[in-house]
């Protein structure tokens, strides 16, 4: 059957790795366009006296920005000030920062073969072109968490987390990113917990692992927590966003039976049957649905669980392939969309420059001081260690040639910083006082207006009842009290941002698009992120009992899915009840999980630029790893052993369990049902938090030992693919020089004719 | 200008298409082609791409 043996050669059908590629034997003679290619990179380049001139104006340009916002207090900053500090701050990184690491730090060389190219099979290792596999990795690493954090981080006034996401981007989640990036792909594209486990130490690979799945699940939990937040009590986002549900699976059929593999005409359909879905929720009310759609938060915690499950035992083609398509093209045209409109809109910071929750750490949106928490709310858009699991995931078995880590990995965390410091600013416009009532907790505002008007009162800021009233009629919604989470934050000064930019008095529209694409980032990371979980257990389990591994067996695939929908849903459901608030409580948990994560991914760095015999650049990844170890554990210890109640997660408990016993009250718990809830959870949190930090000691503590060893002996034998040599041609940069694109042309020209002679014989 | 526009227009398509993945279907066909074989169809070619993806899950950040 000549259509099977077509599948073979390609190696479309292959569980082995190994599978090598029909080209192999057919590019050859390329070694010298390579050294033409390359040789600049090798010998390192001198500028020129104009890109002297260029680079010397976006220094000048960042200087200005920076001075303006460190020097402007009070009235009438305009939020363009952070956007061009951040813009040419990434500039200057990426250009002699970012270069440094890939030529000098890792010692990228374009002469020697990438996995893709070595055991290229046409699926996971394929060689892609650079500008393609940026857009693939950027839609793995980039979702809702850099438009979460930073909104909540707002609270502390809008210059500690400008300073945070631009600085921590640049020395140390884009060096992370980056880093991780190229250490597997010189390993065949080794997972995070295979790396550690190899380099570090079983201990260490051990710890690595249990790390890496419980931190998922908090991750998700608190997603998921941030949408139905959003969601909740709000008949229009929940028609609209229950309306992709259908989108999604039809869009799936409409690819598997009618027009198979016509991805862009069908989310065309897709993108136009979803901005329907939002116009239409405005009429909810007309059509008879607004009571049946008004959801509690606990009603909403059984749909996603239900829906989570679903998702992740249903055939991908189904529901989470097309939701993905949805979210990537979502999520490209928002973020241009928000560049734009901040541009022309040009808005006033309406935050302070640092705020007195920063100094006194009574904030209402999360207990702390600027530091530690500043630092551990922004974890993505500044440092996310999840990255870690995508950059040694499917990207590194898909790069060209090595020195594109610098702007795949790089470059597109750079690009989520963007994104970051675009909803910093867009919480940063809204008005202060309508900022704390839509972001402190229910137990606090009371939830009416009235209450909340006084509360926030309190907090030193002015509001109406009748302004709050408004401001929820302005954009639909039956009340923006305690809506929590960031995500309608964010949807309200996005709203905001481009009514004032595009006009025509959309802002109910903008506000609810706003809620959509957060929604689909996130249930496209739930689905993805279960699916994940659950293949992570079975694999696990398998160890032990080698049937569970098997991903066609239903019985092991659906109760690994139940034990991960369970595990995060059990989160969720906490989160949701908490007297005293969800993201209140939680999210300093994520954070911190978040960046233990990413400490993890920076002691494997580490360890490997000593075993790799390059300790004199070890400095690179071990700032981005102090600094991380520096805020994790003084954040951990807080949340640990602080004797202040609202942080410290032990105090808590004992300050409520002291009171339960005696038959006493503590506000916001209403009932001894709830103070019994706040001690559980208190107690579940602050072992979670405990067990996340010491878990990140154990792979510390397992790779000190190598440290020392592989610096006295100058390096140590690592896992590392000997060096072949690379004969595709393929440019090194973002932008090809005039040499290799004259290269590449000469290499395709005569991959041509190969193939065209190949077929002639 | 004309043939500037139509160049930008033209790296778009190619864009999407690579990014999608759809190109992926004529790199196949251009390889079969090639090696002389007999291409299978497009929908047997988009299943085994799609159980590939189900069985490789791949992670979606926050």
């Amino acid at each position: 059957m000549p259509g099977v043996q077509a599948v073979d050669e390609l190696g479309l059908d292959t569980s082995d790795g190994e599978v090598r590629n029909f080209n192999d034997s057919r590019i050859c003679h390329q070694e010298d366009a390579m050294s033409t290619v390359t040789s600049p990179y090798q010998t390192g380049q001198k500028m020129t006296p104009r890109s002297m001139v260029v680079w010397g104006v976006v220094a000048v340009a960042g200087a200005v920005c920076w001075t303006v916002l460190a020097l402007a207090r009070g009235e009438n900053v305009s939020a363009l000030w952070i956007l061009f500090a951040a813009l040419s701050s990434y500039a200057i990184a990426y250009r002699f920062y970012a270069r440094f690491i890939t030529y000098r730090v890792l010692g990228a060389d374009n002469t020697r073969a990438t996995p893709a190219e070595r055991l290229e099979n046409g699926v996971d290792f394929d060689v892609t072109d650079r500008r393609v596999l940026f857009g693939h990795h950027f839609a793995a690493i980039a979702g809702a968490g850099p438009l979460v954090g930073p909104v909540l981080a707002a609270q502390m006034g809008y210059l500690p987390g400008t300073i945070w996401i631009i600085v921590g981007v640049i020395f140390a989640g884009a060096v992370q990113d980056m880093v991780v990036l190229f250490f597997s792909m010189r390993r065949n594209g080794k997972s995070l917990g295979q790396m550690v486990r190899e380099e570090i130490g079983t201990v260490g690979g051990i710890a690595a692992l249990i790390a890496v799945f419980s931190i998922m699940i908090i991750i998700l939990a608190v997603l998921a927590l941030v949408v139905v937040n959003a969601l909740a009590a709000s008949p229009w986002g929940v028609f609209s966003i229950g309306l992709t549900i259908p989108i999604a699976l039809f869009m799936g059929f409409y690819l598997r039976y009618l027009r198979p593999g016509r991805v862009m005409e069908v989310t065309a359909i897709g993108v136009t049957l979803m901005l329907a879905a939002i116009i239409g929720g405005n009429y909810v009310e007309q059509m008879g649905l607004a009571e049946t759609l008004t959801l509690s938060k606990e009603t909403l915690v059984i749909c996603l669980i239900i829906y989570g499950f679903l998702a992740s035992i249903l055939p991908v083609w189904m529901l989470l392939t097309p939701r993905d398509y949805l979210s990537t093209f979502m999520k490209v045209g928002v973020i241009v969309l928000l560049a734009i409109g901040l541009v022309i809109a040009r808005p006033v910071l309406q935050s302070p420059a640092v705020s007195d929750f920063a100094i006194n750490g009574n904030g209402p949106v999360f207990a702390g001081k600027l530091f530690p928490f500043v630092f551990i709310t922004i974890a993505c858009g500044a440092l996310s260690g999840f990255h870690a699991l995508i950059a040694s995931g499917t990207t590194p078995k898909m790069i060209a040639k090595e020195s594109q880590v610098r702007m795949i990995g790089y470059g597109a965390m750079l690009t989520e910083s963007f994104v970051a410091i675009s909803a910093l600013i867009a919480a940063s416009v809204i008005n202060q006082g309508l900022y704390f009532t839509i972001n402190s907790p229910a137990s606090a505002t009371g939830g009416t207006p009235g209450a909340a008007a006084q509360f926030i009162g309190t907090l030193g800021f002015t509001i109406s009842p009748a302004d709050l009233t408004a401001a929820a009629q302005s954009v639909h919604e039956i009340t923006l009290i305690s809506r929590t989470g960031g995500a309608p934050t964010l949807a309200f000064g996005i709203s905001l941002i481009f009514t004032k930019a595009f006009g025509g008095g959309l802002a109910a529209f903008w506000y609810h698009f706003a809620i959509m694409f957060e929604a689909l980032f996130i249930l496209t990371a739930v689905d993805a992120g279960t699916r994940v979980g659950r293949f992570m257990l079975q694999d696990t389990v398998g160890n032990i009992w080698p049937r569970y591994a098997n991903i066609s067996w239903k019985p092991a695939s659906w109760s690994a899915s139940a034990v991960v929908v369970g595990l995060w849903g059990y989160m969720l459901y906490i989160g949701v009840t908490d007297p005293i608030g969800g993201i209140y409580q939680l999210f300093p948990l994520f954070g911190i999980s978040n960046q233990l994560l990413a400490a993890i991914a920076l002691t494997l760095c580490v360890t490997l630029m000593f075993k790799h015999g390059r300790a004199r650049y070890v400095w690179v990844p071990g700032i981005a790893l102090a600094w991380d170890l520096i805020i994790t554990m003084t954040a951990s210890w807080e949340k640990v052993f602080s004797s202040d109640p609202k942080i410290g997660y032990f105090q808590q408990r004992s300050v409520f369990q002291a009171a339960l016993d005696k038959g006493h009250l503590i506000a916001p718990a209403k009932t001894m049902d709830q103070m019994q809830q706040v001690i559980t959870n208190s107690t579940l949190n602050g072992f979670l938090q405990a067990l996340f930090a010491v878990l990140t000691l154990i792979v510390l503590a397992s790779a000190i030992p190598v440290w020392i060893n592989a610096a006295k002996s100058r390096g140590l034998p690592t896992t590392e693919v000997p060096r072949q040599p690379s004969h595709i041609v393929a440019a090194a940069e973002l932008f090809a020089t005039a040499q290799e694109k004259r290269a590449v042309r000469e290499y395709e020209d005569s991959q041509r004719k190969l193939a065209t002679s190949g077929r002639s014989r | 200008m004309r043939t500037y526009a139509l160049k930008v227009g033209r790296g778009i398509y190619w864009y999407l298409k690579q990014v999608t993945g759809e190109a992926k279907w004529d790199e196949y066909l251009e390889r079969a082609r090639s090696q002389d074989m007999e291409p299978m169809s497009r929908r047997d070619f988009e299943r085994h791409r799609s159980e590939h993806k189900a069985n490789n899950p791949q992670a979606r950040c926050c």
